[in-house]
């Protein structure tokens, strides 16, 4: 791997937890990779697995989910519909051929800023070594056409 | 959508944006992307010129969208939203891009900084085209109020609500309000009696016809949002009839059965089967304690009832279930002292002659089960030194890390009141800092030292009963290294106090979870901001005051209760809050029915119309989650101000520098 390769990881942050550990991350001056590129929605649960994708083929090496600890989500359980939604959208890339590392989900309580900040570390030092995603060889296989089509139709389906 | 004409405006906040980030750079770069009129950067954009500039922008350029590149949304969102609004633009065309929290404080790397903030303003130029003009919606405030804890944090938020006229419901789960503060002997450092500056205040509560006192009961579940909550409480039975019971006594005085009480007396005393857990209990009636009463136990004995004067005593009563329809809520629900028996190497529960902070409460508590006495545990013997072991269970990487605030100053307290009941007796305190910290604390410590305790700096290693050496045949030994010396020691002594540091209580995540809200790792609750918001949470309508936030002292816990009280008073003042348009839509046009959504909200904000087989989601009782906006398969359902135009358009513009793998646009894919 070219020394130079930065990964650029997609962060989804839930308003309540996630995204306040960041912020405390940050008030708190911890210092942590800077490759998590940070989108704010209500809930772990209003991420689509079109969004991770729709991430993914943008150019993105890595999507990091990040909501509450189960039991403290502030809309009740909407981290827990994300984590069902985690495991079949991890399905699926499995089968695309996208490494289990590239889409993270974590938990991480507004108090816990290190939480937060250790998870982006990990996840950028894990796609540093595992390199690019290259959307179009890994799942497109190369020969776009085709198949270009039918990850569309994928993507649709989840 | 292309003739949106958006002006951005990245801040230097100082040097703390400017320090990190090339902000002129970002600025300037920001100018040439799509649907840009003016890109500037700015000192201090939340500075009234900073607006100023925004304000006269959106009139003279006719901007129709605005970007703020500047700290958290959860700092200055709403700063910014009213100055598009002032300007006569709709709030909710403005998008923030936080480049402080999220990037120029986190990380040192400028170039990086100044990348990923471009990445963010992107993201946001992108979005903020999709955004579309929202109105607050207004929610009327239920003017009643539930507490849960009838500690000091309580009562005092309970009084404040209650003498302003609104109705306040106070939930505890013990037979008395009083908490912790009931327990204690003095407070420090005015040496005040704990009880009798409670005592009135309890009484207070049970005269004042604003307040309905719901004690030994507990709160099942919750549902609903600010204004409107719908609280069931579990009001177990006391087989006591609240309405005949004068609060004579005599039926603890006749009940057979003795028992130890765990939880008032500290363990150290006794209490009988059917009890109050103190003279001055409020309210004054007793509870019977089933698992210990002769008759629910064996079926006979009824001595309560037999001598029970007004017939009050009913062994048929169930508990009761209750729906409290309330506008706002103020969890106090205190704290747990640390078990130290979790320290085996001190002893406790092994050595008779250790004692925990909270039984030297009791013990010296004219009240208490020695009637003040200073004893040891064969209750005759009078102990002739004494050591007091601080940072019990606190400071320490094995237990809790945090400091407990208030054990320092009440082991001074008990240095002080061995010295008045045992003037020949010697004090020893092992400590590791003294922190005394707040209002006449210091002075306390210099009074406490002057009467000749002995102060040794050092964590405790051991007790033991285990003598080595003459002098030590029967007494306690206490192993340590006085660090100011930088030498191990052995200390014989007659009693070991343990100060036992405050942590949550054992069951706060389960009360999280019935509210909603967040813990920290070590179980207290989380406040919304820690400098500036102490006392609400995440959850609209719900404050905490008291040791349930963190450990405190008792002026700190009425100071929150009160605060807390402020709150809710400001919100029943107002009759309506405005709330967050960030609502799920249906459109009816595009629902297949699945009523796949049906089921996914918390809230059971969406119904179903059989005659129509359409979804539809009521939105007073939306949150704005968006759990069913993600999984309906028709995309029939919007997510306002999360729609997927917006999301979609804010990753393409985060990803805005690396290579895209389709030459497609967003909306092609969808």
């Amino acid at each position: 791997m070219n020394d130079s390769y930065e990964p650029v990881i997609v962060g989804f942050l839930c308003n309540w937890c996630s995204y306040r550990a960041a912020d405390l991350a940050g008030t708190s001056r911890l210092h942590y990779a800077p490759n998590m590129r940070p989108i704010r929605v209500m809930c772990s649960a209003r991420v689509e697995p079109q969004f991770v994708l729709k991430a993914l083929r943008e150019g993105a090496d890595g999507v990091l989910i990040a909501g509450c600890h189960p039991g403290e989500c502030h809309y009740v359980d909407g981290n827990i519909k994300a984590l069902r939604r985690y495991e079949l959208l991890k399905r699926m890339l499995r089968q695309l051929g996208i490494e289990e590392e590239r889409v993270q989900l974590v938990w991480a309580a507004a108090s816990e800023g290190n939480v937060l900040a250790d998870a982006v570390n990990r996840m950028t030092e894990q796609l540093r070594r595992l390199g690019p995603l290259r959307w179009r060889e890994t799942v497109l296989g190369g020969d776009a056409q085709p198949e270009e089509r039918a990850g569309e139709m994928m993507a649709k389906e989840v | 959508m292309n003739e949106e004409r958006i002006g951005v405006y990245v801040c230097h906040c100082g040097s703390n944006i400017a320090g990190t980030v090339a902000v002129e750079e970002v600025a300037q770069w920001a100018a040439k992307l799509p649907n840009v009129v003016v890109s500037r950067d700015y000192k201090f954009m939340c500075s009234s010129l900073g607006q100023e500039l925004v304000e006269k922008d959106i009139k003279e350029l006719g901007l129709t969208r605005v970007v703020v590149a500047a700290c958290s949304p959860h700092m200055h969102e709403r700063t910014f939203r009213a100055t598009c609004e002032r300007a006569g633009l709709n709030p909710f065309l403005f998008e923030m891009a936080n480049i402080r929290e999220l990037d120029s404080w986190a990380t040192d790397d400028r170039a990086a900084a100044t990348q990923k903030a471009k990445a963010m303003v992107s993201a946001a130029v992108r979005r903020v085209v999709y955004h579309q003009p929202l109105q607050l919606l207004p929610v009327k405030i239920n003017p009643n109020t539930l507490i849960v804890g009838g500690g000091v944090a309580g009562i005092t938020a309970a009084l404040e609500i209650a003498n302003a006229g609104y109705h306040v419901y106070l939930v505890e789960r013990e037979p008395s309000i009083g908490g912790h503060m009931a327990q204690l002997d003095k407070t420090f450092p005015t040496l005040d009696c704990s009880a009798c500056i409670l005592t009135p205040k309890m009484v207070d509560v049970a005269q004042n016809k604003n307040i309905t006192l719901l004690s030994w009961s507990q709160v099942e579940a919750v549902e609903g949002y600010v204004g409107n909550f719908t609280v069931t409480v579990r009001k177990k039975a006391r087989y006591v009839n609240e309405e005949k019971c004068t609060g004579c006594g005599i039926c603890i005085e006749k009940c057979p059965k003795k028992v130890i009480d765990e939880v008032f007396e500290a363990g150290l005393g006794y209490r009988k089967a059917i009890y109050r857990p103190f003279p001055q209990a409020v309210p004054k009636y007793p509870v019977i304690d089933t698992s210990n009463c002769i008759f629910f136990q064996r079926g006979k004995c009824k001595a309560c009832q037999m001598f029970c004067p007004t017939d009050a005593i009913d062994f048929e009563q169930q508990d009761q279930i209750l729906k409290l329809e309330v506008g706002n809520i103020i969890l106090a629900i205190g704290y747990d002292t640390f078990d130290p028996r979790r320290i085996p190497q001190y002893g406790y529960g092994r050595l008779a002659n250790v004692f925990t902070s909270l039984e030297f409460e009791r013990m010296v508590n004219a009240a208490g089960p020695t009637g003040g006495r200073i004893v040891l545990r064969d209750g005759v013997t009078t102990p002739k030194s004494v050591a007091i072991i601080h940072c019990v269970g606190s400071r320490d990487k094995n237990y809790n890390e945090h400091c407990s605030r208030i054990c320092c100053m009440y082991s001074l307290k008990f240095s002080h009141l061995l010295h008045e009941r045992l003037p020949d007796a010697q004090v020893y305190e092992f400590y590791i800092d003294i922190r005394a910290t707040a209002k006449r604390y210091e002075e306390f410590y210099h009074r406490v030292l002057e009467e000749g305790t002995r102060f040794i700096r050092g964590r405790v290693a051991e007790v033991t009963d285990a003598a080595r050496m003459p002098g030590e045949e029967g007494k306690l030994i206490v192993q340590y290294e006085d660090t100011l010396i930088g030498k191990q020691r052995r200390l014989p002594v007659d009693m070991v106090i343990l100060s036992l540091g405050m942590e949550a209580r054992r069951d706060s995540r389960e009360v999280a979870q019935i509210f909603g809200l967040g813990c920290e790792y070590n179980g207290f609750f989380i406040e919304r901001h820690p400098k500036l918001d102490p006392v609400n949470t995440m959850t609209e309508g719900i404050q905490i005051a008291g040791a349930c936030q963190g450990p405190m002292a008792i002026p700190e816990a009425v100071a929150q209760g009160a605060a807390a009280a402020a709150r809710v008073l400001s919100l029943i003042s107002q009759g309506t809050v405005m709330m967050e348009p960030v609502r799920a839509h249906i459109d009816a046009d595009k629902c297949s029915g699945c009523r796949i959504c049906n089921n996914l909200c918390p809230y059971n904000a969406i119904v179903f119309h059989e005659d129509r087989k359409v979804s539809e989601v009521i939105t007073a009782l939306c949150q704005g989650c968006g759990a069913c906006v993600a999984a309906c398969p028709s995309a029939a359902i919007t997510g306002a101000h999360f729609t997927d135009e917006q999301v979609m358009a804010q990753i393409e513009g985060m990803l805005w520098d690396v290579q895209p793998q389709f030459a497609m646009t967003s909306m092609e894919t969808r």
